[in-house]
């Protein structure tokens, strides 16, 4: 058909096969675009994204583990003596450099995602040979910073999005 | 196309795989060039758009079964978490509900249409048979899929279509509770009923495959009724039928995406928005529209056992279509008595579908006991007699040649006068 009178014009029925082939695609993508979302998470998951938790009863030293998006939360009020070693450590050559200072809001009050950044496995309190976490299940060693010290952990405690509501509540996420 | 075309592989990589795995072959004789009657009409279009609503169903459905759980006590809310929550949630809930109101309407066109051409009969048995199969599997996969949503008319609709086991004389009860798990419609029941709604659709695909595999052995019947007789009455299916199928599909799927955005709970029961009470009973249970027809024929009869065999039989009758109507010739466009027999059996199914949501009670009962009478009368006793008694008008010698075939046609009949017209049908498709 093409080839019997506007040989020399094929941009014409080109046009059509190309317009043809966009309306198709677009089709595809937009029928695809539900299929694919559905797998996100739903309003009721993100309705759970942000999380309030009362910090009032945590004694100086003591510590509160709350859940976000499944995930513990360690809430840690760290003693004097705790932040000045963080802050000393500092200077030190660790794996993953950083300022214990950039990593809280407020240095008494330590909050941290409690997953270790090797295999998602939850760390130990108080344990460890950095007076900080201990990972369980392939040796990460955490200090008092959440910052990995010694053991396969690539990085540091992830430092969740958060704001102090007032000085007793903590919203997460 | 002609029938002598063979595949042949164009490139290194084709040939080298058309010898291990003559993958590509099967493709191109199956799909593009196979020979397909060139005067096929739209109704012939439902075959392709019946497998897309099979592959709507099992996409969505996969989907669906991500986010809803089949217990008893989260079932109604897993529900209304997908409406809700899931992101597009709504969208593909409403197309999976309405995909099965679509899947039955087309199959019912697909059916009447076989009914029409006589493209159950000989050479074409087992295609007609193995399209039964389907029919069925669809019966009982859009049954317990009626029943995943736990509303009321999910659980009394089960409550009801399960006691009609029951019916079965000494074996009824054990058979009952062996198939709900307990002496009533509960959580073994959902979660057996979810089990099967989610392998069903497979096994229909699996028989899909083996209808189509029979298709392609005997080739397509066609609107005259007349086998294939050389490669001028065949066209390759690619592109032919391949645009032909796409275009009645997308004006199909225009119908459909009516019912998804502008009406999705027209075809469904608003009671089924309430969930399951066991101890309350609405007021009218009814099934979804496409059994409608079905349950008529069940209400019509007085006597319990009787009603549930006439509607199983209602189904089961199809199985022996071949063999009930042996006229040789096919088509209903050459047969001027059973096209009429016909289009009132058109009718009667309708007005089956129609009496089913009524009351069974006064001129409903009447009208249900009349449709039913002629439902079966039509298989088994107008098509034999047809059979033997039936002049069938003057056919064309072939799909291509319009000139009367004087072989099959009985000359001292005097019906020669109307011949041309009909030739002249087979003329103008193109």
């Amino acid at each position: 058909m093409t080839d019997t009178t506007d040989n020399q014009d094929p941009s014409r029925r080109d046009f059509l096969y190309i317009t043809t082939a966009v309306f198709g695609a677009t089709g595809a993508a937009s029928l695809a675009w539900p299929l694919i979302d559905q797998l996100n998470p739903s309003a009721s998951v993100s309705a759970l994204s942000s999380i309030e938790a009362d910090i009032s009863s945590i004694p100086e030293g003591g510590s509160l583990k709350v859940a976000w998006r499944g995930k513990p939360i360690f809430i840690r009020r760290r003693t004097k003596e705790e932040i000045e070693i963080a802050e000393m450590e500092d200077s030190l050559d660790l794996p993953h450099p950083e300022k214990d200072l950039d990593r809280v809001k407020n240095k008494e009050w330590l909050v941290v995602v409690g997953v270790c950044t090797h295999l998602g496995c939850i760390p130990i309190a108080d344990s460890g040979d950095f007076g900080g976490w201990f990972c369980p299940c392939h040796g990460s060693h955490y200090d008092i910073s959440g910052r990995i010290r010694k053991g396969p952990a690539p990085t540091n405690l992830e430092v969740p999005p958060y704001e102090f509501v007032n000085e007793n509540i903590i919203k997460i996420g | 196309m002609n029938h002598d075309y063979q595949y042949t592989p164009k490139n290194g990589f084709s040939k080298w795989l058309d010898k291990r795995l003559p993958l590509m072959r099967f493709a191109d004789e199956n799909l593009l060039s196979f020979p397909t009657p060139k005067n096929l009409n739209y109704f012939y279009t439902f075959g392709f758009i019946l497998t897309m609503c099979l592959v709507t169903q099992i996409i969505t459905g996969i989907v669906l079964a991500m986010h809803y759980v089949p217990n008893t006590l989260l079932a109604f809310d897993s529900i209304e978490h997908i409406m809700r929550d899931v992101n597009y949630g709504w969208l593909i809930r409403y197309t999976h509900s309405n995909g099965a109101s679509m899947f039955f309407l087309a199959v019912f066109i697909h059916m009447f249409r076989g009914l029409y051409y006589g493209s159950y009969k000989e050479p074409r048995e087992i295609i007609w048979i193995l399209g039964v199969v389907i029919f069925l599997l669809m019966i009982i996969t859009g049954f317990m899929g009626y029943v995943l949503p736990w509303g009321q008319m999910s659980f009394w609709g089960a409550t009801v279509i399960t006691n009609l086991v029951a019916t079965i004389p000494i074996i009824g009860e054990p058979v009952l509770t062996l198939l709900l798990g307990g002496y009533s419609v509960d959580n073994p029941t959902l979660n057996r009923f979810f089990s099967l709604h989610y392998l069903l659709p497979f096994v229909i695909f699996g028989v899909v495959i083996l209808h189509i595999w029979a298709l392609h052995v005997t080739g397509n019947n066609n609107p005259t009724g007349i086998e294939v007789k050389d490669s001028k009455d065949t066209i390759s299916f690619h592109p032919y039928y391949t645009v032909k199928d796409l275009f009645a599909y997308i004006v199909f799927l225009l119908m459909f995406c009516y019912f998804i955005f502008y009406n999705p709970n027209i075809l469904g029961h608003p009671d089924n928005y309430i969930e399951a009470d066991p101890m309350l009973t609405p007021a009218h249970i009814v099934p979804e529209w496409y059994l409608l027809p079905f349950y008529a024929i069940l209400r019509a009869v007085p006597d319990k056992l009787m009603g549930v065999l006439l509607m199983f039989g209602s189904i089961v009758v199809l199985f022996f279509l071949p063999w009930l109507d042996t006229m040789k010739v096919k088509s209903a466009r050459y047969r001027p008595l059973y096209k009429i027999f016909f289009l009132l059996f058109v009718v009667s199914c309708l007005l089956l579908g129609y009496l089913g949501a009524k009351a069974p009670e006064g001129i409903y009962l009447f009208l249900s006991r009349v449709s039913t009478i002629y439902y079966f009368a039509f298989f088994l006793v107008i098509m034999p007699v047809l059979s033997r008694i039936e002049k069938p008008l003057p056919m064309p010698i072939g799909i291509s040649n319009p000139a009367i075939d004087s072989s099959v046609y009985d000359s001292g009949n005097g019906v020669a006068s109307g011949a041309p017209s009909y030739a002249m049908d087979s003329v103008n498709r193109h």
